[in-house]
């Protein structure tokens, strides 16, 4: 280290007031706020007893769910987007050709292992059409492993069960032509 | 046909013993909640009654603590010196213990006719000993022999360190704490507690108003002795894994941890006694020679329970408040503040003394003059002495990197 380099920012210490120096006027508002703290309201969420709040569920990273669009159908077209942003390799898809006129393909399955996941969002933002979102159910628990590779009828019911209390993310999903 | 004396002191060795020692326990439960709760948390508020669902606000915490040390499996490093190893919490538990042996816990109470008690009883094991306050100095010294020990014989190097740092502290503040008593035990002219209380509920005028400088160089090396943050360097968790109990685990860490709790309780037994006037509280208690009745005396129980209680909430919430010392702080505190502030107090009150004695002026000043001119000249030295140390400022230490001051030539690898 050198003690001219630029890099280094020299600062004095701000010299002790009176205050300071007698120390009783500065434990006295040391204790005040101590004190004031003692009798704040607190901040932990004793979970199994009360839920907690989540306010920004736009933002809150839980478990997935597939959008229908306005006649019920699954949104997604399975263009792969979603499993090639994936880091963690969670999501499997099958696309077949589509049934329906206004797009070319659709998933005939579509799997994800929720505990393989990692949560990061990243299929959320990769998916064209806005099919894929994640929720802000957070305690998912299940039995088995086996329980917990959610497959495309899962996926749906949990916007089925969601789509009350969370909109889309994006009303107006932007159709590829 | 037995003593009654004796069964009286059985009985009441049994109660303060056993109210010691649950009271440390469930203080350890309050140091936890209060931690918590100046955290913004709750602390440990579920274990309640075992085996329902009753929480009890965590109340049951100390019995889980308790029975969890209980069936830690006690493990004993392989370096250590056995023998010393084992002594160390014996002695630093019974010294603890062995100290209430003089410390009352109330007035007394009255006398119960029907088991025969004709006199008033004293709420102290050991009611006649007249220098209680020798006793408590020189056991509170037995007390660091146990961490001296325990970091000697753990024969490990945060241990060791411990136990040097403890033993540091300990010399070092022991002479404030000596200090800030002396102006008291001249001032009521015994080293009985008892007489220390009668003395400030006679006058009226607790020790902390007569002499304020006494009491704060008493309270500061009172949380030096118990190792209490800001001076809990022989143990800082931080840089000496626990310091001088870093070895033990088990019952033998229990009687460590719960000695040092017994270490704060007994300063506070202390400062109250001495300083907050015991169990007196004006116009509430009674003068110390009214007829005791069993309702007065339950409540000079109370008033004096209630002091203590405070005092140790000031413990907990001052461990919050500040920082720890460096070690070098540590000391200039001690040897260049409060030894001389001490000093100051005993000559403060030893004049005082001297001036009030009926052979001067104190045949021609009311006691109530008296004791005013006391507090006055208290406060003022106090106040002035304070200002001097801080305007002087001997614990003011700088030792952060300068520019002005060249360091020496550094490897230009690093």
């Amino acid at each position: 280290m050198r003690e001219d380099d630029p890099d280094i920012k020299w600062v004095e210490e701000p010299q002790l007031g009176l205050a300071g120096r007698m120390y009783l006027p500065l434990l006295v508002g040391g204790l005040t706020t101590t004190f004031k703290y003692l009798l704040r309201p607190k901040v932990t969420v004793s979970y199994p007893d009360e839920e907690p709040r989540i306010d920004a569920h736009e933002i809150y990273r839980g478990v997935h769910r597939l959008n229908r669009d306005e006649r019920g159908r699954v949104k997604c077209v399975a263009c792969f987007l979603c499993a090639t942003a994936c880091p963690a390799h969670c999501i499997d898809i099958i696309g077949v050709e589509s049934p329906w006129e206004d797009r070319e393909k659709y998933p005939e399955s579509f799997t994800i292992d929720e505990l393989r996941c990692i949560y990061c969002g990243m299929c959320e933002e990769a998916c064209p059409v806005d099919a894929i979102e994640l929720t802000s159910l957070y305690n998912l628990t299940g039995r088995s492993r086996e329980e917990m590779i959610f497959d495309k009828e899962k996926l749906l019911s949990v916007y089925d069960a969601t789509k009350e209390t969370e909109r889309m993310k994006s009303t107006e999903p932007e159709r590829t032509p | 046909m037995i003593d009654q004396s004796l069964v009286l002191a059985g009985i009441k060795i049994v109660a303060l013993v056993g109210g010691i020692m649950t009271s440390a326990a469930y203080f350890v439960l309050l140091e936890r909640r209060v931690a918590a709760w100046v955290q913004d948390r709750h602390g440990p508020n579920r274990v309640g009654i075992p085996l329902t669902k009753i929480r009890l606000f965590g109340l049951g915490q100390p019995l889980a603590d308790g029975l969890k040390m209980i069936f830690k499996e006690e493990y004993t490093p392989a370096h250590v010196d056995r023998r010393l190893f084992w002594l160390a919490p014996i002695v630093i538990m019974a010294a603890a213990l062995a100290i209430f042996a003089v410390i009352p816990f109330g007035s007394s109470l009255p006398p119960i006719p029907r088991l025969g008690i004709d006199e008033p009883i004293p709420l102290v094991v050991a009611p006649m000993v007249d220098v209680g306050l020798l006793y408590v100095f020189a056991l509170s010294s037995v007390a660091v022999y146990g961490v001296k020990l325990g970091g000697w014989a753990s024969n490990s190097k945060y241990s060791f360190l411990g136990g040097l740092r403890s033993s540091a502290q300990m010399i070092a503040y022991e002479l404030p704490l000596g200090l800030g008593i002396l102006g008291i035990v001249l001032t009521s002219s015994s080293l009985g507690l008892n007489d220390i209380m009668d003395r400030q509920s006679s006058t009226g005028v607790w020790f902390i108003l007569s002499q304020p400088l006494g009491f704060m160089v008493f309270l500061i090396a009172a949380f030096a002795e118990a190792a209490r943050l800001p001076f809990d360097l022989p143990e800082c968790e931080q840089e000496l894994i626990g310091g001088y109990h870093t070895e033990y685990a088990g019952m033998e860490l229990l009687l460590f941890l719960t000695a040092e709790f017994i270490h704060m309780i007994t300063a506070s037994f202390l400062i109250t006694i001495m300083f907050l006037g015991g169990w007196h509280l004006w116009g509430l208690t009674g003068a110390p020679d009214a007829a005791l009745t069993w309702p007065l005396a339950l409540l000079r129980i109370a008033v004096f329970n209630a002091k203590i209680f405070g005092v140790i909430m000031f413990f907990m919430l001052v461990r919050w408040t500040w920082p720890r010392f460096r070690f070098d702080q540590l000391m200039t505190l001690a040897w260049k503040v409060m030894l001389p502030l001490g000093i100051l107090n005993l000559v403060t009150v030893a004049v005082l003394r001297e001036v009030l004695h009926p052979s001067h002026l104190g045949s021609s000043m009311s006691q109530g003059g008296q004791l005013m001119l006391e507090c006055t000249v208290g406060w003022s030295v106090a106040i002035g002495a304070w200002a001097l140390v801080a305007w002087i400022g001997p614990t003011v230490s700088d030792n952060h990197p300068r520019l002005d001051v060249r360091s020496m030539e550094v490897d230009p690898q690093i």
